[in-house]
């Protein structure tokens, strides 16, 4: 039976060269380095040994979604070839102060290995890690073909780091430096850029606050021929963003400075004209104290425009509305909530391919004005943009009835973030909670990814979120729920949940603990000022060895009890850089 | 219980304490067991019953009673655990009890608070009135051992102006909104405030004019110029009668051109500020001015001697 089996075994190897011979390596590794989409990918590799092998030879980017689910090295070791990488730390709520300042998520060590590894790798993209001025100098002169840093909701270094790389990298193709805790030293950085250098086609540093030296903007914006992308920051005055304009009206996205200096009527017909002569332009932002007499100046720049960042121009209603009225490309609008309703109806007439919303608060803590958007400009714009997916919206007060009509009007959202600012608040006609507005949205929206839920909600918004939301793949909860019952059925209903962020929601233990199984499906799990404890963390950490479990402890607090929690899938183990305040269970 | 719809009043909340929701005409009503500050989850009451804050029941909404229908304002919360403290009566802890322990507590209504806060439970309606304020100087009060918020949770101010989330007590990251966004706001409420940008409309009376008028104060910068400005508005009405008083031309105008127009006696110009008070225009600096007026009225001199309570009473009436 032992040569049977052994023909067998020798029939079958040269069968499966055979086949090998007939579809070689470097035709499906060719055909695998067209596949972009890192889910894709995914797949892919799970084929079979030789798919797994193509598909880590052919990839060159990776993007790691949580830094510590995957090390450095894991990363290296199964993908040779990386000249792209994407990485993303802290846990979302870090952006609204939740998560301690030491907590982690330090780029240097991924750099080490990277420089040993990946010497041509070209681009990185960080989302909320902390990195250092001397880790940005060691990126600097580590790869010599470096062309791409993006940088958001980073924290931990300053313009020194942007000098070091201005000055280093000679192939720098973007520069993109967008909201980070970055510590503004001076805008000196930006005149180390060597007069040789011709690369750039992506600038943002809109976010920085301090005077940079124009002159050398200017050069810089002349003597880069492919800029595409600039996006200045509120120290630009208009006169000098029309002289930048002059050199580059081939820009495809314009991030204005402040959009207030007193103009002559000569230099607004200057900036007219030169505005006028940026026919790429399909992205404006900036707009710095936008003043409603300078808007005209746009408006022969916006025809083709399809993305409008407003969300730092205090515009009023009638300013807009007229402005929109120039924009009938418009896919995505961001706004502030100055526009109040009879602004968003402006949006809803003259917006009808509009594909995406945000509404952000202008002075979201006072609750005395009575000011801003209500149900009123939301369900507006629906009835004028069926096409809307994408909606984030600040609001003082909502009803069901409303979110039913939104929703009705536009089926296809995949991303509904709907912050009712003072938590708890029930529908303010009814006086009932908010469940049935969720409920529409889960049952109407069959393809939606995303849902962030606020107002006054009982278990029964969660008991429709697990039956209904089939495709949810991230959730945001505050100041919701009602039991352990309200989590329950999000951990047992939601197929393809990846994200969970709750915080101040009397979820407990059992809650947490009925999760055991699916938490290995997920990225993460965030819960803080729940009523977790301590030992309920411990147990979740010994069942599931594949998971970090994470204790955030804040100063005199009770011993038994678990404040934060993050809980995460990792292949990495537990880290070993974690703050003394962060316990690892 | 017989309540107005205006504000709490220490007076009337004295007399008798009910112990169960009376509710009145206008559907407004005073449950002083209510007044007893207790930790309660937004949402951990059952939904037919009506949030309650500080015994006002919102049912209709009624914002004239100086509370919204957001039970909920000025959280301290700075994502603590608001659900196992504890508070009683007696020793000025918080008492809260979750999962069916307590539904009847939770069924009360109640306000979240920090539990670290140490209030004192008996808060008498007096205190009820100003309790939103005293929450809003929570964090400052040292009964409390430990910080309201963790120090880690602090926002701390990129540049000067982001004043306004520290002050006031709030709960840590709520809204979610990124720091740099909210500072920018803060900034940018600022700088409105220094340069006077926007406009601020008032309205214009005049004692026997047909109609009103609308100003705009952010567009004059001294009091002069604003008088200038209202003659000019008004001067089809009192042809004849400001210059026969002998005030000089209006091209030889003078920074006491106000005060002439007042003590010539015609006419007196007359502004509401924000507490409702009607005042004489004139007193306090051109900024305070425009920060505080609410409307104007430009009343004969005759009834306004001193501005004597009966001519602000007139005021009142005629508006």
């Amino acid at each position: 039976m032992g040569s049977y089996s052994s023909e067998l075994k020798r029939s079958k190897d040269s069968d499966e060269s055979a086949r090998r011979s007939s579809f070689p390596d470097e035709v499906l590794e060719r055909v695998l380095s067209l596949l972009k989409s890192h889910r894709d990918r995914s797949s892919v590799s799970l084929v079979c040994k030789d798919w797994y092998n193509a598909e880590r030879w052919s990839r060159t980017h990776v993007f790691i979604g949580n830094c510590y689910s995957v090390s450095p090295e894991i990363v290296a070791r199964r993908f040779p070839r990386i000249r792209s990488v994407t990485l993303k730390g802290k846990p979302r709520f870090s952006d609204f102060n939740l998560v301690p300042e030491n907590w982690g998520a330090d780029i240097h060590a991924w750099l080490v290995v990277f420089a040993a590894k990946y010497p041509f790798l070209e681009e990185l993209r960080l989302k909320r890690m902390a990195i250092s001025d001397e880790s940005l100098e060691f990126l600097a002169i580590s790869f010599p073909n470096f062309k791409a840093l993006s940088l958001l909701s980073c924290d931990g270094f300053s313009t020194n780091g942007l000098a070091a790389i201005a000055t280093h990298c000679k192939n720098l193709t973007e520069l993109d430096i967008q909201e980070n805790g970055i510590d503004d030293k001076g805008g000196s950085w930006l005149s180390c850029f060597p007069e040789s250098f011709t690369s750039l086609e992506v600038l943002n540093f809109a976010n920085l606050t301090s005077d940079i030296n124009f002159d050398a903007l200017e050069k810089l914006v002349g003597r880069c021929k492919s800029m595409r992308v600039l996006k200045l920051n509120r120290s630009v005055s208009l006169e000098q963003l029309q002289r930048l304009l002059v050199s580059a009206p081939q820009l495809a996205e314009l991030g204005t400075g402040s959009f207030s200096q007193e103009l002559t009527i000569h230099e607004y017909e200057d900036l007219e004209s030169t505005l006028s002569n940026c026919k790429n332009m399909h992205t404006l932002s900036g707009l710095w104290d936008a003043k409603g007499i300078y808007l005209p100046a746009l408006y022969p720049a916006c025809s083709h425009l399809t993305f409008l960042n407003l969300s730092y121009a205090a515009l009023q209603s009638v300013e807009l509305a007229k402005l929109l009225a120039h924009c009938p490309r418009l896919k995505r609008l961001w706004v502030l909530d100055t526009v109040e309703d009879k602004g968003l109806e402006a949006v809803g007439l003259n917006c009808p391919l509009l594909e995406e919303l945000r509404v952000f608060p202008a002075d979201p803590f006072d609750d005395e004005i009575v000011h801003g958007v209500t149900e009123a400009g939301f369900v507006a714009v629906s009835f004028g943009c069926p096409r809307l997916h994408y909606v984030l919206y600040f609001c003082r007060q909502m009803t069901n009835a409303a979110v039913a009509t939104i929703v009705q009007n536009c089926p296809d959202f995949t991303h509904f973030r709907l912050c009712i600012m003072n938590p708890g608040q029930p529908d303010y006609l009814t006086n009932e909670p908010m469940d049935e507005a969720f409920g529409a949205v889960v049952k109407t929206c069959t393809k939606l990814q995303r849902l962030s839920v606020s107002g006054l909600l009982t278990d029964l918004t969660f008991e429709y979120i697990g039956r209904y939301a089939k495709n949810l793949e991230t959730l945001s909860v505050a100041f919701a729920g009602r039991s352990d019952w309200g989590m329950q059925c999000v951990l047992g209903g939601c197929p393809k949940l990846r994200k969970l962020e709750i915080r101040d929601c009397p979820f407990g233990n059992a809650a947490l603990l009925s999760g055991l199984e699916k938490y290995e499906s997920m990225r993460s799990l965030w819960m803080s000022a729940c009523n977790v404890t301590m030992n309920g963390c411990r147990l979740l950490a010994r069942e599931m060895p594949r998971l970090n479990v994470e204790v955030m402890k804040e100063d005199g607090s009770d011993d038994s009890q678990a404040d934060k929690v993050y809980v995460y899938r990792s292949i990495a183990g537990p880290r070993r850089d974690a703050p003394p305040s962060v316990l690892t269970l | 219980m017989e309540r107005s719809s205006e504000k709490i009043s220490s007076s009337s909340s004295s007399s008798s304490i009910p112990s169960t929701e009376d509710k009145t005409a206008n559907g407004t009503c005073l449950n002083l067991k209510e007044t007893e500050l207790r930790l309660g989850l937004p949402g951990s009451q059952s939904p037919e019953r009506k949030l309650s804050l500080f015994g006002q029941d919102l049912e209709t909404n009624d914002k004239s009673n100086g509370f919204t229908g957001s039970p909920l304002k000025n959280l301290v919360s700075g994502a603590k655990r608001g659900f196992s403290d504890a508070i009683d009566g007696s020793n000025g802890k918080w008492v809260f009890a979750m999962n069916g322990k307590s539904d009847v507590e939770l069924a009360k209504g109640a306000v979240l608070a920090s539990p670290r806060v140490g209030l004192d439970s008996k808060t008498n309606p007096q205190q009820a009135k100003t309790s939103v304020s005293v929450m809003k100087v929570v964090v400052g009060v040292p009964q409390s051992p430990k910080p309201v918020q963790a120090k880690n949770n602090l926002v701390p101010p990129v540049n000067d102006h982001a004043i306004a989330p520290a002050s006031k007590a709030q709960v840590v990251g709520w809204p979610p909104i990124r720091s740099f966004r909210k500072n920018s706001m803060a900034s940018n409420l600022a700088k409105n405030s220094d340069e006077g940008a926007g406009c601020l409309y008032v309205k214009v009376s005049m004692d026997g004019a047909p109609y009103l008028r609308k100003v705009d104060l952010k567009t004059y910068n001294n009091y002069m110029e604003f008088s200038s400005a209202l003659e000019k508005m008004f001067s089809c009405f009192t042809i004849g009668q400001c210059n026969s008083s002998g005030l000089p031309a209006r091209d030889g105008l003078s920074e006491s051109r106000l005060m002439d127009l007042l003590h010539g006696s015609e006419y007196v110009l007359t502004y509401e500020d924000k507490d409702g008070d009607w005042m004489l225009v004139g007193d306090v600096p051109w900024e305070m001015f425009t920060d505080s007026c609410r409307r104007l009225r430009i009343m004969k001199g005759s009834e306004a001697i001193g501005l004597a309570p009966r001519a602000m009473e007139k005021c009142k009436n005629q508006n």
